[in-house]
């Protein structure tokens, strides 16, 4: 980002200078990264968004409002975040759908057993990859299939998922997925939709404006070609770049590496926790690692989570406390906000030992 | 970095494990809740209000030891007050929490224990924790006014 800022930044795709040839090249460099991360059949099916909100959003208003009608169905889970909950919530008070929940199990996975009665006559199954609080795993193949079966397109909050995992949208067989940058060690300010060319190419216009337009005249206008279409106005050039170096990053340690590391200190986690501190600490989600993530969701010692931070942070020990807008989730959890530690490819397992310590100091405040 | 000793003072735990003047009260006490939107905390706040002053005050809700025991301490500091002298105790208190300038006639208003809760300010993430049961209690003011 810094090496482009210094020699190369300008703005794209409108002007014939060289700086400004370079730039774009640069950018759609970026584009040719995500799409080969994700094996994309075509670079042009990735659009650049702000963050995986926005994507998200961008599928609720532009697929959402050109397909669905009063009493249609939109399948959701439990287990979804905001994001993913809160666009279709607005989407029902607007149209009139209807939003069906797929629950939990106990140990925090999806409860498939009504899944086909739920996805029957629904337009479309929009759920998580990965949980971002209970570092669930979902079985996404198998979902893009029912929902398939039923007739619907499958959407993807592939936001936790893609930093941590091999993403392969053709071996998912999705319609959508969205994820952000600054979750796989890139810039903020800068997410990706990738959709079906197919149904991109249907859906009208997300937001107006510079660069989206092939024609505007006074009494109208007609679209650009993908992905300009769905990318109005000036893009997070800088971003993209900096996104892109992140996706050659992992690239370089390769995604099969990323997970086995999250594999053995999710175990050695799980494992050492719970030795430790038994009964005095609950850790929300699946104890099978290979259906979670190195995210932890845990409650300790009636500890308030905001409490717990505070100590934690005197430690150097970062955990977030609060509700990791998923309300719905944590009401079904029945905790009004857990302590979530994240482990990914920069920590080891001596980092778990130092977590496990920074907790007993906490109980040394609040030990009553 | 401020040590952990200025925020968890002794008598903000102790409010924290004990806290008092918790409960309900029936209508037409005064009822508001508050939400801190970003950790989940809430804080209700019912009020009896007669002839201008508190009879009665309780609150409920779940949260962290700060805006627990900001609620608690609020509870003993307004009980027995006049309007009046909770008004200028809530400016009084935001102004400890730096998020107002403080008004001169408000300079000679007592905090008592309520001090113990100065250290917060070192703590900015943690204002809004503290404040929270004053804003709420500010709301449920709004509907005993005359």
């Amino acid at each position: 980002m810094v090496r482009f800022m210094e020699t190369s930044y300008a703005p794209i795709n409108r002007s014939a200078y060289r700086l400004a040839a370079e730039a774009t090249d640069a950018f759609e460099g970026a584009r040719s990264t995500v799409q080969r991360f994700i094996n994309a059949p075509k670079a042009h099916e990735v659009i650049f968004t702000k963050n995986a909100s926005e994507a998200l959003n961008l599928v609720a208003h532009s697929w959402g409002r050109a397909n669905l009608a009063h009493g249609d169905v939109v399948v959701l889970t439990h287990m979804e975040h905001h994001a993913n909950i809160v666009p279709w919530h607005m989407l029902a008070a607007e149209l009139g759908i209807e939003l069906r929940w797929v629950p939990l199990t106990t140990d925090g996975q999806l409860d498939l057993t009504d899944l086909p009665a739920l996805l029957d006559g629904a337009k479309a199954f929009s759920f998580t990859a990965m949980s971002n609080v209970l570092g669930t795993i979902t079985p996404v193949r198998q979902l893009c299939r029912a929902a398939h079966d039923a007739g619907a397109v499958a959407i993807i909050d592939a936001c936790q998922y893609v930093p941590h995992n091999i993403t392969d949208v053709q071996a998912w067989d999705a319609d959508f997925i969205a994820f952000s940058s600054h979750k796989l060690c890139g810039p903020s300010g800068i997410g990706v939709l990738w959709g079906r060319e197919a149904l991109l190419d249907a859906m009208p216009p997300f937001l107006g404006g510079g660069n989206m337009i092939a024609d505007v005249r006074l009494d109208g206008f007609t679209t650009a070609e993908l992905p300009a279409k769905f990318e109005a106005g000036t893009p997070p050039i800088i971003e993209a770049i900096g996104m892109g170096a992140a996706v050659d990053f992992l690239q370089c340690l390769g995604m099969h590496n990323v997970r086995q590391h999250e594999i053995d200190i999710s175990a050695y986690a799980l494992k050492s926790l719970t030795e430790r501190f038994g009964d005095d600490i609950t850790i929300h989600g699946p104890t099978n690692v290979e259906v979670r993530g190195a995210t932890f969701s845990f409650a300790f010692r009636g500890i308030h989570p905001h409490d717990l931070s505070q100590v934690l942070d005197q430690r150097n020990v970062c955990v977030r406390a609060g509700h990791h807008c998923a309300k719905p989730l944590m009401r079904i959890l029945g905790a009004p906000a857990t302590a979530r530690a994240s482990f990914y490819l920069y920590n080891d397992e001596h980092e778990v030992d130092v977590l496990a310590d920074a907790l007993d100091s906490a109980t040394d405040i609040f030990g009553f | 970095m401020p040590g952990l000793e200025d925020l968890y003072r002794e008598i903000i735990l102790d409010h924290y494990r004990t806290p008092r003047n918790r409960g309900e009260l029936a209508p037409p006490a005064a009822h508001a809740v508050g939400h801190n939107p970003l950790c989940g905390d809430e804080i209700e706040v019912y009020l009896d209000v007669a002839d201008g002053m508190v009879n009665d005050i309780k609150v409920g809700g779940q949260g962290c030891s700060i805006s627990q025991s900001s609620a608690s301490m609020m509870t003993q500091a307004v009980k027995g007050k006049s309007l009046e002298e909770v008004r200028a105790l809530v400016h009084r208190f935001r102004s400890m929490m730096s998020i107002e300038e403080l008004d001169e006639s408000a300079a000679e208003v007592k905090l008592g224990d309520l001090e113990a809760l100065q250290g917060v300010v070192k703590f900015p993430v943690r204002i809004k924790c503290a404040v929270l049961a004053w804003n709420t209690l500010t709301e449920a003011l709004t509907q005993t006014a005359p």
